[in-house]
């Protein structure tokens, strides 16, 4: 899978579940400051897991605890590259 | 004790999408059952139904609401929105802290079930949406109307099958009654015409075919419906005080348990919810002018129900009239109460009588007049609203003209 393709296709799902354009979306921005609450979150993972075809570890009663970081827009690209490459590589 | 008084109303339903549009087919006699629109029909034998057409969410949610409200939460929001607009109250402070929604279902998100079992057993994905279990669970629309307009006393659910309705708004009139809450939101919904949900009821062979025709000889059952009818119910010194309309009074309820059978219905217990609600609410059965029937188009349903008006009203019960409106929007299971309290309330208020349509043949065992197929005027001082559930859950409300 094209992994830039990935960066672009992550950002369409967190705009639309910010209710943003994509362009708007800045790398660096946390859920937080783009207004995503706990219950957003977990739509949009499931919104990446099914556009991927992968299984994204995440609990929402303890974000810290899998490897998948949510911290930024930046760190769940990276992380949704990594589960490509480990799921389908 | 305080007096309850009806100060709005909002409806969705087969017959139409408000409830000046509801009302003005109950005048007509019109027929809200038609063939079924859903995935899968041609699997059904049962393939008719009082379904809501030309309703289009996205015009009414938007794309996030849309992922949280089953169809039974949008027939509710769509209805509350009406009821509230009319009783035009703004929910804030101590009103706010006191005034809550008690709603009824039988179901609850059930195509919400549906389309998620679907997923998993027939298309064999492993993976649902998050939403799922906020989306179907039964109180969901309560909560919803709660978040909507900031109703922060009590609310919840009630689910007593076809009584859901009854049984809520009786929770919700003793609630102003006692001085609990000045105004509580309050009625029911339902929508179970997706495949699952027809094709458990059709296990019951007690579905009808063609038509619901209550009351009527060659009747041969009962036929389901959808949507939402809700309620402001408010304190009558504080509806008078602010000067809000009122359609009708709230004067009495009563509820029994059969004790019996998990389906078939009892006269006794029928019987004792009538004549509970009317002791309830002090009138005599003679002020009673009008009843809106249970009158489910089952054979024995309406005899049942008949035989019971008949102890309970005495000589009386040849001179009232009892109208099963069923034969028009179906039987909306948890919801059917809330929309036949419209029946009532344009009894009481308009001096119409809703009729029972598709009535064909007398038949001797239900020998009341059901006002059969054609609307009726009459001033009515009181209407009651019947409510037998499966499981023998009976509830009974009492409305008066004001």
């Amino acid at each position: 899978m094209e992994m830039t393709n990935v960066r672009d296709r992550v950002i369409r799902i967190i705009a639309e579940q910010a209710v943003l354009e994509p362009s708007d979306i800045r790398p660096e921005a946390t859920l937080d400051e783009l207004g995503i609450d706990s219950l957003g979150v977990v739509e949009s993972i499931f919104a990446i897991e099914e556009a991927f075809d992968i299984s994204v570890p995440f609990n929402a009663n303890e974000p810290q605890a899998s490897d998948f970081d949510i911290s930024s827009v930046d760190t769940i690209v990276a992380g949704i590259e990594r589960l490509i490459a480990e799921q389908h590589g | 004790m305080g007096r309850v008084v009806i100060t709005g109303a909002g409806t969705i339903n087969p017959l139409g999408q408000s409830v000046p549009q509801t009302l003005e087919a109950m005048r007509e006699g019109r027929c809200g059952i038609g063939q079924l629109e859903l995935r899968d029909v041609d699997r059904l034998a049962v393939r008719i139904g009082g379904q809501v057409k030309g309703f289009e969410a996205e015009q009414h949610f938007n794309r996030q609401q849309l992922a949280l409200y089953d169809r039974f939460t949008q027939f509710t929001l769509i209805a509350a929105r009406e009821a509230i607009a009319q009783a035009g109250l703004e929910f804030s402070g101590e009103l706010a802290a006191s005034s809550g929604v008690v709603l009824g279902t039988a179901g609850g998100g059930v195509s919400t079930w549906d389309e998620n079992y679907r997923t998993v057993y027939e298309e064999g994905k492993n993976r649902v949406h998050p939403f799922v279990v906020p989306k179907l669970m039964n109180n969901a629309a309560a909560s919803h109307v709660s978040m909507e307009y900031n109703l922060k006393g009590p609310s919840f659910t009630v689910s007593t099958a076809c009584a859901s309705s009854n049984h809520a708004m009786a929770q919700a009139f003793q609630m102003v009654r006692l001085g609990m809450s000045r105004v509580m939101v309050t009625g029911g919904s339902e929508s179970m015409l997706c495949f699952g949900g027809v094709k458990a009821w059709e296990g019951l062979r007690v579905m009808s075919r063609d038509a619901c025709r209550p009351f009527s000889a060659n009747r041969n059952g009962m036929v389901q419906g959808e949507g939402a009818g809700v309620f402001v119910f408010e304190d009558y010194d504080h509806a008078r005080a602010r000067g809000a309309e009122i359609l009708a009074e709230v004067v009495g309820f009563a509820m029994t348990s059969d004790a019996a059978d998990i389906v078939m219905p009892s006269k006794q217990g029928a019987a004792r919810a009538m004549a509970g609600a009317l002791r309830d609410a002090g009138v005599a059965g003679e002020q009673v002018g009008y009843i809106n029937a249970h009158g489910t188009g089952t054979l024995a349903n309406d005899k049942t129900e008949c035989a019971a008006v008949a102890d309970v009203f005495g000589p009386h019960a040849d001179r009232l009239m009892i109208s099963s409106t069923k034969s028009m929007h179906g039987h909306l299971i948890g919801g059917t109460g809330a929309v036949e309290l419209l029946a009532c309330i344009m009894a009481v208020r308009d001096g119409v009588i809703a009729p029972t349509i598709g009535y064909e043949e007398p038949d001797p065992e239900c020998a009341l007049d059901v006002v059969p197929n054609a609307a009726r005027e009459a001033e009515v001082d009181v209407a009651l609203s019947n409510a037998f559930a499966f499981g023998g859950l009976n509830a009974v409300l009492a409305l008066r003209r004001i």
